[in-house]
């Protein structure tokens, strides 16, 4: 375990500048804890607050200075109290000092560990550098930040600085900023530092590398141009999807008070014969079967062996061709990159050499890939050059893998000049278009591109992390709704759609969608839009900027099993057609006795109440009252029947009642007999 | 208690976001492959690529078979005929004149292919005039009209499945465009007519007839002869139907592989653009890794099927669980339990819309934004109309802004952001090469992305100079053997993929019995001619020589000596070790006296390593290892 212990200081700017940010901040670094606990538990973190009033840490008691820097908690393996302390970060008052914030963390980590530590240390600094560092007793800044830069490299530390700007941050001196970037570029430049600049809330939480990943080589070998010339490369992944975590099945089965308990659930596979299920079939009397056609031809793993595709491991050149020969749709899965092996002049000179003049070219190249030996299948794909910009960096080249023949499906489509003319935009609706497209603009020049996926962090993944959070601490937390800042990744940008209101305006005056009044309701499902949560519920839906006209674009049709009361409730209020009304009440009725015999142990009883509560009150409304009587006396009898008396009881206790002859006058039911109708049948039940 | 049938049978579990959505109509495809056996299709000829020139009917046939094999990898459920007329012999239900329906054992007439049928119609060549014979079935003097006979049988083959289930479609090759041009008058008329109302009764009844016209390369195949009228081909269709003159075998090939497929949609998507505007697409899945089918237990005794039961077992009390709801995470020091409804809900955003979020420049999609296959999309008016209107005009606008969309759309397996990218359409003569539409090509999130070429502890292995970069005299040198080594007209299909194609020979072999596995040419192998031409040779010597300087070649042999020697020292000290080791053991007296599971896993090893054999696996699989070397 140690060897994969990291150790890990935050260093945290909470200066008045940054308060804004201090949210996603306090957001992003929680998470990395979060992780942390679930997938590298030993690791240690400590943090450090700076911009502080107060002063508190090792180096100011010995040698005096660093004020303003507040160790809050000192190198320790993550536990949930870190989570705790990092979600509720204290606000400073004073302009922070990043570099004597980097010291400190330095000195904490020098102090623990030595020289000799094996596992990884780490800074992580967040700040927005708005304020200028203090003048070092001797020398220039530059030269300060070197020595401490070269100090860091000695002990092996590595840093990565996240900078706050933009819309983040309040306004500030342009010249301290640009001496401050500077400064900061002096440790990217010289050491193992990362330097990332984020504008947005969005693109704070996914700056940070909340989860960390020891890349693993795919292949190390030579990339061969011909049997004459070859490359020594070593292929990474570059992307490769961060998986929903996999939950392990919950068993209940264990006695309570055992404590050893692992709650594991095993899965057990048993092979049974067809026309006979009692015969079990042992492991070594089964054989593979492979499809070929209607037929299903047995063959033995040794047979298989003998005779399946082995290439030999190697990765090919197959040859060069016009980057536009491959189109960007065809690339089949996650990217692997192409690094040339580390330290070897050569082949860092050969790949940059190819990589530049393919770059200028616009060519890329085909390989066909064996990764390892004993792969039971090729690979063909596109390497793509990927010219570094920054001097320290050697070039690289992405790989893309690229579809076989038998991947492809040509489906024929009509041209779209081919469609009637209706279907065709005209010059305005054109214009339209092209101002709309051209507006719409999520990357404007000279401003940060909005939602770039290396800054993106994944919706689903912070929404877990945090509903586990706070389901350790309340284990009946509901999914908690997404917040202003996730949403950006999922609905358009409010403050964008605002900017091009007349653009927007302009456009969906030019344009109509509207249903296809020819089409049957049943098939129109589709159209309804799904809420998205329940957290987020329907009022929140109306903040929408666009929720207004979609709902009235969407009429609803049916009731539905997400929201049956909020469907039968528009649905009765349709002024467009009379027979709405009798719909609505038919579909509510055929939802409620649905619910009331689908229901395990009383389940669906408060939905399935909710909704006769909606019924009821419509059907007062609309003066149909004999309509929820009879359907309240047929439900009644059917929950008799069907043993589901326990509904009645349920209703009664809730004091459901029929419609009385003062709640609606046509009415036939007395107020008496509507009260008792459930509580009198409880005495024939027992 | 009134109920609503409509009601009653909806299915409201019916998940739009299904990933294998089912399309209600036209599920299964029924095709009859209608195949002219007349002499022309004999005699004349088109040049096949550099090798000698090929018959029509050749080329007809091995479309075929290729196309049969196409299906059979891709599992489908699709049934098939195969039907000549003008032939000398006659097999049909129908028993009509020069129509013969080929048909292998095992196999109904029209049913899926198996690899029999895959394997006569391969051969069929060298059986065909014996068996099935080729002649003229439509000549003056005798009221024959073998095309019509040929049309009836086709129809009735397609009989079998209800239109609504199945799509039925006959597929005519012929090089006869003046079928009934040998006879004259009344009687052509006549048959011309009943011809023309055989092919509109079948069309009535759902199927749909496409003609693959065969081309000499001096005459043209003149459709408005007569097959405009059979189907039904008028003004700017007639035009586009024969693109070119001249077609080639491989443009036919291409061109049946495209109506092999029929187009099956994926889901239908609901895309919001802004301000409550909305537009319906199709989903395509145009690309998709095709793997080798799906593998079946069997019993190996009886061959026959085997079901799978798979039970949850309590591991703490052995009892079986019954369908557990909840799943749980450890989480510090507990475990958090989640009920699956929360999980979904924790997915749950928006399910199955796509929402426009804005417009980047197509520079922003890098090469690395990418995860998946990419999902081709396409408008539809069904349900909402107007749809098609509004994505052709952001469509133009997108290509001509070079811009593409960025949406986020709600799947329930994985919420995600997508760049909708559009997408020209591109013709060549043999056809559609690309269609009209987007492509959605799903971005990856931040947590995806990996930055190991630039994580510098990997690529400064100790060292601390930077590394360099490439001059532009190497850059020079390198774009003159990329010039020289140009794939010309590269094409992303041009390879079928060797495991596949290997896999189902092997197949192929073993369900007809065979006792050879036909060799597969692998196709993704460099061409090592190409690579010894003198200029190619000499552009690489020149690259070698300005990035590697001039003794690579040794230094990178020494390097090789010297790490071999080093771990072969290694090796080879170990073996010497463990032959003199194993010396000092009687082997043969301990396994004769069932001994050797008193030695420990370090001594059994001694004996293997002396032997050269594998040491892997646990004791008693070192001690079955030994037996059977010394032949116990």
């Amino acid at each position: 375990m140690a060897r994969n212990k990291d150790a890990m200081v935050l260093l945290i700017d909470v200066s008045p500048s940054m308060h804004k940010a201090l949210p996603e901040i306090e957001k992003v670094c929680s998470m990395l804890a979060e992780k942390k606990l679930i997938y590298s538990k030993y690791d240690e973190v400590a943090v450090v607050l700076f911009g502080t009033e107060e002063t508190e840490n090792e180096l100011t008691k010995e040698v005096g200075g660093y004020e303003h820097v507040v160790v809050l908690q000192n190198i320790k393996v993550v536990d949930g109290q870190l989570v705790e302390t990092l979600q509720q970060l204290p606000r400073g008052t004073r302009d922070g000092d990043f570099l004597d914030a980097i010291i400190v963390g330095m000195d904490m980590l020098i102090k623990k560990y030595g020289e000799t530590y094996k596992g990884k240390k780490c800074l992580c600094l967040l700040t927005n550098a708005q304020f200028p560092i203090k003048y070092p007793l001797e020398g220039t800044k530059e030269d300060q930040v070197s020595t401490i830069a070269e100090h860091m490299n000695t002990h092996g530390m590595r840093m990565e600085s996240i900078v706050v700007r933009g819309s983040l941050t309040g306004e500030a001196n342009k010249s301290v900023m640009d001496e401050n970037d500077n400064l900061l570029g002096i440790f990217s430049k010289k050491t193992c530092a990362k330097l990332v600049h984020v504008e947005s809330p969005t693109s704070l939480l996914g700056a940070l590398r909340t989860r960390k990943i020891s890349p693993v080589t795919i292949f190390r070998g030579d990339l061969e141009l011909s049997p004459k010339m070859k490359i020594k490369v070593w292929v990474y992944k570059k992307t490769s999807e961060e998986k929903f975590p996999t939950l392990k099945k919950y068993s209940d089965k264990a006695p309570p008070t055992d404590k050893f308990a692992t709650h594991e659930v095993k899965v057990d596979f048993e092979y049974k014969s067809v026309e006979d299920p009692s015969k079990v079939v042992p492991p070594d009397q089964r054989i593979k079967g492979y499809r070929y056609g209607p037929q299903v031809i047995p063959i033995s793993s040794a047979e298989w062996d003998a005779v399946k595709f082995k290439p030999e491991k190697g990765v090919k050149l197959l040859g060069f061709s016009d980057a536009k020969n491959i189109m960007r749709h065809y690339y089949m899965k996650d990217v692997n990159v192409f690094i040339p092996e580390p330290g070897n002049t050569r082949a860092i000179l050969a790949v940059s050499a190819l990589a530049r003049a393919m770059q200028d070219m616009n060519k890329v190249a085909i390989l066909r890939c064996v990764w390892r030996q004993g792969q039971g299948n090729v690979v063909v794909g596109v390497l793509t050059p990927n010219v570094s910009d920054n001097d320290n960096i050697p070039d690289s080249f992405y790989f893309n893998v690229l579809p076989f023949a038998e991947d492809v499906r040509e489906f024929q489509f009509p041209s779209f000049n081919n469609f009637p003319a209706s279907w065709q935009p005209n010059e305005q609706q054109q214009e339209a278009a092209d101002d709309f497209v051209r507006m719409f603009d999520l990357a404007p020049p000279g401003k940060e591109e909005a939602l770039p996926p290396g800054l993106t962090p994944n919706p689903v993944l912070e929404r877990f992390y945090r509903h586990l959070e706070l389901k350790s601490r309340q284990p009946d937390a509901a999914v908690p709704p997404l917040d202003e800042t996730l949403r950006m990744i999922t609905e358009p940008d409010k403050e964008l759609l605002s900017q091009n209101r007349s653009v927007l305006d302009v456009f969906r005056s030019r344009f109509e969608a509207k249903e296809n009044p020819k089409l049957k309701k049943s098939s129109r499902r589709f159209l309804r839009d799904k809420p998205s949560g329940s957290n987020e519920g329907h009022a929140d839906i109306s903040d929408e900027p666009n929720s207004s006209e979609y709902t009235s674009a969407v009429k609803v049709e049916k009731v539905g099993d997400a929201t049956p009361v909020q469907d039968f409730e528009a649905m009765i209020n349709r002024r467009d057609s009379p027979q709405w009304v009798g719909k609505a009440i038919k579909d509510m009725k055929n939802k409620i006795h649905d619910l009331v015999e689908d229901s395990y142990e009383g389940d669906n009883y408060p939905k399935a109440l909710e909704c006769l509560i909606a019924l009821r009150k419509g059907c007062i409304l609309e003066q149909e009252p004999k309509q929820f009587n009879d359907f309240l006396r047929t439900l009644y009898i059917f929950c008799q029947e069907k043993a589901l008396s326990s509904f009645c009881e349920f209703l009664a206790s809730k004091e459901l009642t029929l419609i009385s002859k003062t709640e609606a006058i046509d009415s036939e039911v007395t107020d008496d007999e509507a009260r008792n109708f459930l509580v009198k049948s409880e005495p024939k039940l027992e | 208690m009134e109920i609503d049938p409509d009601d009653l049978f909806r299915d409201d579990e019916d998940d739009p976001d299904n990933e294998l959505f089912q399309e209600r109509e036209s599920t299964k495809e029924l095709v009859v492959y209608l195949v002219d056996a007349s002499p022309k299709m004999f005699t004349t000829t088109c040049p096949a690529g550099d090798r000698k020139d090929d018959t029509h009917f050749h080329v007809a046939v091995s479309c075929i078979a290729q196309s049969l094999k196409m299906q059979i990898i891709n599992n489908s459920y699709d049934e098939v005929a195969i039907c000549f007329f003008n032939t000398r012999e006659k097999r049909n239900l129908q028993d009509l004149n020069g129509v013969y329906v080929f048909n292998v054992a095992d196999r109904e007439y029209l049913d899926r292919p198996t690899a029999r049928l895959i394997k006569e119609i391969d051969n069929i060549e060298e059986s065909f005039m014996s068996k099935i014979g080729s002649q003229y079935g439509i000549v003056s003097g005798s009221r024959e009209n073998s095309l019509y006979n040929a049309l009836w049988v086709a129809q009735a083959l397609l009989r079998k499945g209800s239109a609504k289930t199945a799509d039925k479609r006959v597929l005519l090759f012929t090089n006869e465009d003046d079928p009934f041009g040998s006879i004259k008058g009344v009687i052509k008329t006549d048959m011309m007519r009943t011809t023309l109302q055989r092919t509109r009764d079948a069309q009535d009844l759902g199927i749909s007839i496409e003609l693959l016209p065969l081309t000499q390369p001096n005459s043209d195949f003149n459709v408005s002869t007569f097959y405009s009228d059979l189907l039904g081909l008028k003004g700017d269709d007639l035009a586009r139907f024969m693109p070119a003159a001249g077609e080639k075998l491989e443009d036919m090939k291409d061109q049946l592989r495209k109506r092999m497929f029929k187009k099956r949609l994926v889901r239908k998507i609901t895309f919001s653009i802004a301000n409550g505007l909305s537009i319906q697409l199709s989903s395509y899945a145009l690309i998709r890794p095709t793997l080798p089918g799906a593998i079946t237990w069997l019993d190996s005794v009886t061959n026959r099927p085997l079901k799978t039961e798979r039970s949850f077992i309590c591991a703490d009390t052995g009892a079986l669980v019954q369908g557990s709801a909840k799943h749980f995470q450890p989480y510090k020091t507990e475990n958090i339990k989640f009920s699956v409804e929360e999980l979904s809900e924790i997915k749950r955003f928006s399910t199955g819309h796509l929402r426009l979020l804005g417009f980047k420049p197509l520079n922003c999609l890098k090469e690395f934004h990418n995860l998946r296959p990419s999902t081709f999309v396409f408008p539809t008016d069904e349900e909402l109309i107007g749809s098609t209107c509004i994505f052709i005009a952001l469509h133009r606008s997108m290509l001509r802004l070079k811009r593409f969309a960025v949406a986020f759309y709600g799947s329930s397996s994985r919420p995600q952001l997508v760049a909708l990218v559009a997408q020209d359409e591109i013709i060549s003569a043999g056809g559609q090469v690309e269609p009209p539409g987007m492509h959605m090509i799903y971005l990856p999130y931040s947590e995806d992305i990996r930055n190991t070429e630039e994580a510098r502890d990997i690529l400064h292995t100790g060292s601390n100079v930077a590394p360099p970069h490439a001059n532009d005299d190497q850059t020079r040198n390198a774009a003159a053997l990329i010039k020289r080594f140009d794939l010309k007209d590269f094409s992303v299909f041009q390879f079928a993929n060797p495991a596949l194609q290997r896999h189902y020979a092997v197949l192929q072999a073993l369900a007809l019995e065979e006792d050879e596995i036909p060799e597969i040419k692998d196709e993704t192998v460099p061409d090592e001619e190409g690579m010894s031409r003198p200029a190619f040779v000499s552009a690489l010597e020149e690259f070698k020589q300005s990035v590697y300087g001039d003794n690579y070649e040794e230094e990178n042999d020494a390097v090789g000596n010297g790490k071999a020697s080093e771990a072969s020292k290694k090796r080879k000290a170990v073996s010497e070790n463990a032959v003199k080791e194993s010396g000092n053991y009687d082997w043969v007296d301990l396994a004769d006296n069932g001994k050797l599971k008193d030695l420990t896993v370090t001594q059994l090893k001694y004996y293997l390593t002396a032997n050269n054999l594998p040491l892997a696996g646990k004791k008693e699989a070192l001690i079955s290892r030994i037996l059977t070397h010394m032949g116990k």
